[in-house]
């Protein structure tokens, strides 16, 4: 077999070569809050029906409970949409829940093989599960309701082997965060990027998922994680469809090959403004923090939760830091009230929200003042992005996280070991 | 096409939070009110001062971020003609072709153009003319180039649903 006929994930997932473009019908579509929006450009079309309506998967996140009446008229309006729609997988404000992503993932959406394109950016995660999925526009989730097919670039594809053995405390935030800083926001721009290597077979399946998510954060179109035994036992008893894994050829073409050996690698922080501005722990230490937040779709689910309280255990939050902690589903927050993770939170002095996307993009629930800084799991800190354009946001491990609330200030978990 | 405007410059990464602030991103807006919300936290002069046909130029990795489209949209409101950057960030890019807003990708515009230069675009012969000089870009192909004279993706759509019956 010549290399010509060697193909990667996306060239067989996409049926097509490197920079073609093709047309697609994809597995789901994902809304959000953002269904309001879509629906509107949607009745625009002069149609009445969703071509398919076993393919929207909506689910209410970013700004749940409303905040506001602008917000609950909002939700309403996708509720009576979905309603004359008949459109089958809705997750509305319930204990079925969480945030999209999650939702997704654990409700058995996020399958290898499947093909999922969604209205929110951070789209990127299902490729843990050897998905291809995409953040796209709400014209083209419009689009994509209306014809089920949409236009993609068959984007080159850059594997990134990650090997080494991550000390004590290390989690696969510090992993990615560290990978982020070489290589820059855009770093990978409208490419694939295929994770691999031991540190990414040995992780778990939620790891995986912190570095499909934070991949939208080095500009890339989708990421990949080849699906093993842990990811087909994880969808097993799950699965919204059928569905056959795609692996890439090996010897296939790829653009670049990258190396990160992380067994040296102490904890990570992306400084204010920017995702890329990443430093190791040691030039962070002591900057002071009026809120830790631990949560959103990068890192609220239970393998964080219970690292968080691991570090806490025993401990008090400082009495200078606001603590707040989002469960990114209800099935975690589940998990967690039952294991007693919840409890040890709150004993330390958190708070614990409901499940959603919280303060991380700026709407409500935990939104920062001018001049304050707050440490995050979150996967961006962006000028403004939780509130006051002069507040200051890090970005940090569930570990980290956990380690600045009891200190107030930036702290490095590992002398809580 | 041809676009005739004074230029906004900025520089790498211009993300979508400055560009369209989360704050807004949940609530509908009119496109007036969208056009003033438009680069809030990067530049608060901005919708004050933009004319329609105006210009932006930017560095590398335009439009980094969120998938939320009003960050072309509000651009769009407020009159932007195109916008030049040596990048642009994927689903941002898209955004902008949809709501047919003219994203050119060319490298050299940026180390000689500066805030309010003039320049002029034409799209048929694929030339950027500013401060004297002449900057060619590749012509976008025919698929991206039909949802922009469409006036935008949707309007493609409907065309094509409508087509059939």
């Amino acid at each position: 077999m010549g290399k010509e006929m060697k193909k990667t994930f996306v060239e067989k997932v996409l049926n097509g070569k490197q920079g073609e473009i093709v047309e697609v019908s994809p597995d789901f579509i994902l809304s959000h809050d953002n269904t309001r929006a879509i629906r509107d450009k949607f009745l625009k079309l002069g149609i009445d029906r969703i071509k398919d309506n076993k393919k929207p998967v909506i689910v209410l996140d970013h700004t749940i409970p409303a905040a506001n009446e602008k917000y609950a008229s909002n939700h309403k309006i996708i509720r009576e949409f979905v309603n004359e729609q008949g459109i089958e997988y809705f997750y509305d404000i319930n204990s079925k829940g969480g945030i999209c992503h999650q939702v997704l993932s654990e409700k058995g959406f996020a399958l290898p093989g499947a093909i999922i394109l969604g209205a929110d950016s951070h789209t990127t995660t299902y490729g843990a599960f050897g998905a291809f999925s995409a953040g796209i526009g709400r014209s083209e989730v419009a689009a994509l309701w209306a014809m089920d097919s949409i236009w993609l670039r068959v984007p080159e594809s850059i594997k990134i082997v990650i090997h080494g053995k991550p000390r004590p405390y290390i989690s696969a935030k510090d992993i990615v965060l560290y990978i982020i800083g070489k290589i820059k926001a855009d770093g990978a721009l409208y490419k694939s990027i295929e994770f691999s290597g031991n540190v990414v077979e040995e992780m778990s399946i939620a790891s995986r998922m912190v570095l499909t998510n934070m991949a939208a954060e080095m500009g890339a179109k989708n990421a990949y994680i080849m699906p093993d035994k842990k990811t087909l036992d994880y969808v097993d008893s799950i699965h919204k469809k059928a569905f056959i894994p795609v692996y890439p050829d090996e010897g296939c073409d790829y653009e670049r090959v990258l190396e990160f050996d992380v067994s040296e690698i102490e904890p990570q922080v992306a400084f204010p403004h920017n995702v890329d501005n990443v430093r190791s722990i040691e030039d962070a230490e002591g900057i002071e923090v009026n809120q830790v937040l631990l949560g959103t779709c990068t890192n609220g689910r239970l393998e964080d939760l219970s690292r968080a309280a691991q570090v806490i255990s025993g401990r008090r939050v400082s009495e200078h830091v606001r603590f707040l902690v989002i469960p990114a589903s209800w099935e975690i927050y589940r998990q967690a009230l039952k294991q007693g993770i919840l409890s040890t939170l709150i004993d330390a002095g958190a708070v614990i929200l409901n499940s959603g996307c919280g303060p991380c993009l700026g709407a409500h629930m935990g939104i920062l003042a001018k001049g304050e800084k707050v440490a995050s799991t979150s996967n961006r800190n962006f000028k403004g992005r939780m509130g006051s354009t002069e507040a200051e946001i890090y970005l940090v491990s569930p570990e980290t996280a956990a380690a600045t609330a009891i200190e107030g200030k930036i702290a490095n978990p590992r002398k809580y070991l | 096409m041809q676009i005739k405007g004074h230029i906004f410059k900025y520089g790498d990464d211009i993300n979508t939070d400055v560009i369209f602030p989360g704050r807004y991103t949940y609530v509908s807006m009119s496109s007036e009110e969208l056009a003033t919300h438009a680069l809030e936290d990067l530049d608060p002069l901005f919708s004050k001062e933009v004319r329609k046909g105006d210009v932006i130029v930017a560095g590398k990795n335009f439009g980094m971020g969120s998938s939320r489209e009003q960050a072309a949209t509000s651009l769009v409101a407020c009159g932007i003609g195109a916008i030049i950057a040596k990048s642009f960030s994927r689903i941002f890019f898209r955004n902008a072709i949809n709501n047919g807003l003219l994203v050119i990708i060319q490298k050299d515009v940026y180390d000689i153009a500066e805030k309010n230069d003039l320049v002029e675009i034409d799209t048929e012969n694929g030339i950027i003319k500013v401060n004297g000089k002449v900057f060619p870009f590749s012509p976008y192909p025919a698929h991206l180039m039909d949802i922009i004279e469409a006036g935008g993706l949707l309007n493609l759509v409907k065309r094509k649903l409508h087509e059939g019956s």
